[in-house]
């Protein structure tokens, strides 16, 4: 297989039966991952293909999970767990952050601990609480993580290698809602860097920076504001720690105006992050205060209401409207 | 007594006491004991031990050099040198009893006062002193000796240890994992958790709970409305209650324990009855909860006297061997002395090391402002 049409669940498949493939280190672990392949099909056919030793169903315990990963880790393995949903992960969070975080640091260098974490993240879906949330701040707020989400098949393939190969603990954020969007996916190409932000539309009035699901979102409004006449630049971050500033400061610079979007809450969000130090770093650049899109202060709704929730086109352009008004 | 109170409440079946077995303290379900408190050495049904004169001069050795260097660590926080201790007064029987039944390719996930096991680890001891100092948060190289770093949130590592023995199965090892914490720990999910998944993938690890009385303030009673070792029955594996200050019997059952799970018969549990016979840590006071008349009742029970009167009375051992100990365990409290008053600082850049085994983008730019930050005052100073 080269180049091919793959959605990003198919493209995730295919990375980890790449892993499974070539280390025999590697394992799969989580609830419903064997016989079912996962209630997205992540990982279907694998546990057929590469037995119940190397893709492990496990007992429904986030913490066990996460915690028996760190053990396997320690004895030399690559355990690659799947957190169910997004809202499950928190019985999991004590290991994430006082273990798996630190134990590199604890042990002087000693040990690593190469752990991905698998999470489906994000809403737009229809489903009950739970289901939809995008806690991604609140692990890259923990040093000795790190965190990133693809945006599309390409990087969902190659991103989950890198994070698979990485001596570093990752937090693997799949954009649930874009999982059967379907892109071309060159299995031999030379990936870029796994934390370098990727220019996914050029443009010269403003750059707008989001990752995951919402990139695809701010790729549409950069389509509908070029009809008006406006050049918007769509930065695809992947990576929320560490986060590419360079990029987006050489964007900023160019455009002199920026807009962050994502679907977690703005508030102490990783937009808050990216708008404090581009304003640091671009103050005599910026034509506009850095403005910022996201999810209100609030649980994430009833799906009913998820629609006025997350940002959509609207909200996303009407920022950029604000935005271009300074 | 904790756990007895609520058990004493319960009707109880004496009659399932075996002929020949020690009989237990009113109150209390049975416990495997193979050194009486007065050091007289009785027969278990189910464990049984044989050591030679000097194996047993090892095991007193090594509880009297424990404890010698937690009595060091002590006065060292008192005097300012560290800044805490967790010590480990009166459970050195259940330590050094558990640790010398591992051998070395086992692994062992300790909670932060298992100073005895370190010492049959062969971790040196000052090693461990490091981060009750604050120059570090751990420090060792956990597979130098099989011994995995303190592990300060409680219950964390008894996940680790499962983990790492569902590893060792994988491998094909004979080997097996040990996981140490207290009976505060056992109110933790993680240990809940741990005993599941050892459970149903069989992992080849040994849960060993120091029973020591008291998680800081609240007693067992506050963890627990049955013996704990009964938990595992639960979880479809073996649980036992060894009397945690006979070096002899803990030897005899953790050495069963690890022996069932390198064979492949899975995890087991063990609670070792002892007692904490100091504070939770120096930070704590023990007088504000807890009678001076239990702590007393436990000194009658002493592991290290008990072993005492059993080398005595078999003629194991003379004057010589224990005033040469005694000059040992000063050297060691020297030496221990002599390290932690001698440990540098760490560098101040140690801020930003280890903190990434591939490196982070954020973490080089913070240590290079810090870096320029400090060299500011070295350009004052000029």
């Amino acid at each position: 297989m080269a180049a091919e049409k793959l959605s990003i669940v198919k493209a995730i498949n295919a990375s980890l039966r790449t892993a499974l493939e070539t280390d025999p280190k590697v394992l799969i672990m989580g609830e419903d991952v064997g016989k079912l392949g996962g209630v997205f099909r992540v990982t279907d056919g694998l546990q057929k293909d590469f037995g119940e030793d190397r893709v492990i169903d496990t007992p429904l315990a986030e913490s066990g999970i996460v915690g028996t990963a760190i053990g396997l880790a320690l004895r030399g393995y690559r355990p690659v767990v799947e957190i169910q949903f997004d809202g499950f992960v928190f019985p999991a969070y004590d290991q994430i952050v006082t273990q798996l975080a630190k134990m590199h640091a604890r042990a002087l260098g000693k040990i690593k601990l190469p752990v991905v974490i698998r999470i489906p993240y994000g809403g737009a879906i229809g489903a009950v609480e739970h289901h939809s949330e995008s806690p991604e701040a609140l692990f890259a707020h923990v040093p000795g993580l790190k965190c990133v989400s693809p945006s599309n098949a390409a990087d969902a393939y190659w991103m989950l290698q890198q994070a698979i190969q990485s001596d570093d603990p990752v937090i693997f954020f799949e954009p649930k809602r874009r999982y059967h969007d379907r892109s071309e996916v060159d299995t031999e190409a030379i990936p870029g860097p796994l934390h370098a932000a990727r220019t996914a539309r050029p443009g010269t009035d403003l750059t707008l920076a989001a990752y995951g699901p919402m990139v695809k979102t701010c790729l549409e409004a950069a389509a509908a504001a070029e009809e008006e006449g406006k050049s918007l630049e769509v930065l695809d971050l992947r990576s929320m720690s560490p986060i590419d500033f360079d990029a987006i400061q050489a964007s900023v610079e160019k455009t002199r105006r920026l807009v962050i979007v994502h679907e977690a809450p703005v508030f102490l969000g990783t937009g808050s992050e990216i708008a404090a130090r581009i304003t640091e770093r671009c103050f005599y650049h910026l034509e506009a205060p850095v403005l910022r899109v996201g999810g209100y202060h609030a649980p994430y709704p009833p799906s009913r209401l998820e629609d006025e929730y997350l940002p959509g086109l609207d909200r996303v352009l009407d920022a950029v409207d604000r935005a271009l008004a300074y | 007594m904790t756990v007895d109170s609520t058990a004493a409440r319960k009707p109880r079946r004496s009659s399932s006491k075996r002929a020949g077995k020690p009989a237990a303290s009113p109150g209390q379900p049975e416990l495997v004991q193979l050194l009486t408190p007065e050091g007289v050495r009785v027969e278990h049904p189910d464990y049984s031990i044989d050591l030679t004169p000097e194996e047993l001069r090892g095991l007193y050795r090594d509880m009297v050099l424990t404890r010698r260097f937690d009595a060091e660590a002590t006065t060292l926080q008192r005097q300012g040198e560290l800044g805490l201790w967790a010590s480990l007064l009166g459970q050195e029987a259940a330590q050094i009893g558990s640790g010398r039944a591992t051998r070395p390719d086992d692994y062992v996930f300790p909670t932060y006062r298992e100073h005895g096991v370190a010492w049959c680890r062969g971790v040196d001891p000052t090693n461990l002193l490091g981060m009750f100092r604050g120059v570090n948060h751990g420090g060792w190289d956990p597979n130098e000796n099989n011994f995995h770093l303190y592990t300060i949130v409680i219950g964390s590592q008894a996940l680790h240890a499962t983990g790492y023995a569902m590893g060792v199965a994988k491998d094909g090892a004979d080997s097996a994992v040990i996981a140490y914490f207290g009976d505060g720990a056992s109110s933790q999910g993680d240990v809940a958790e741990a005993f599941t998944f050892s459970a149903v993938y069989n992992a080849p690890v040994v849960f060993f709970c120091q029973n020591n009385q008291w998680a800081i303030s609240e007693p067992t009673e506050r963890q627990t409305r049955v013996p704990l070792y009964q938990r595992a029955q639960g979880y479809g594996f073996p649980g036992v209650r060894v009397d945690g200050n006979d070096v002899l019997a803990v030897l005899a059952v953790t050495k069963a324990a690890l022996e069932r799970a390198r064979t492949g018969q899975g995890p087991m549990l063990i609670e070792a009855f002892t007692y904490r016979m100091g504070a939770h840590t120096t930070s704590d006071d023990p007088t504000k909860y807890r009678r001076d008349e239990e702590r007393e009742q436990w000194e009658a029970k002493d592991p290290i006297l008990r072993l005492r009167a059993y080398l005595e009375s078999e003629g194991n051992a003379d004057e010589t061997f224990f005033a040469g100990l005694e000059t040992e365990a000063d050297a060691l409290a020297k030496r221990v002395r002599d390290a932690v008053r001698s440990m540098p600082d760490p560098d101040n850049m140690a801020i930003f090391e280890n903190i990434y085994a591939d490196g982070h983008a954020l973490v080089d730019e913070e240590r290079a402002q810090f870096a320029a930050y400090q060299a500011s005052f070295a350009e004052e100073s000029n």
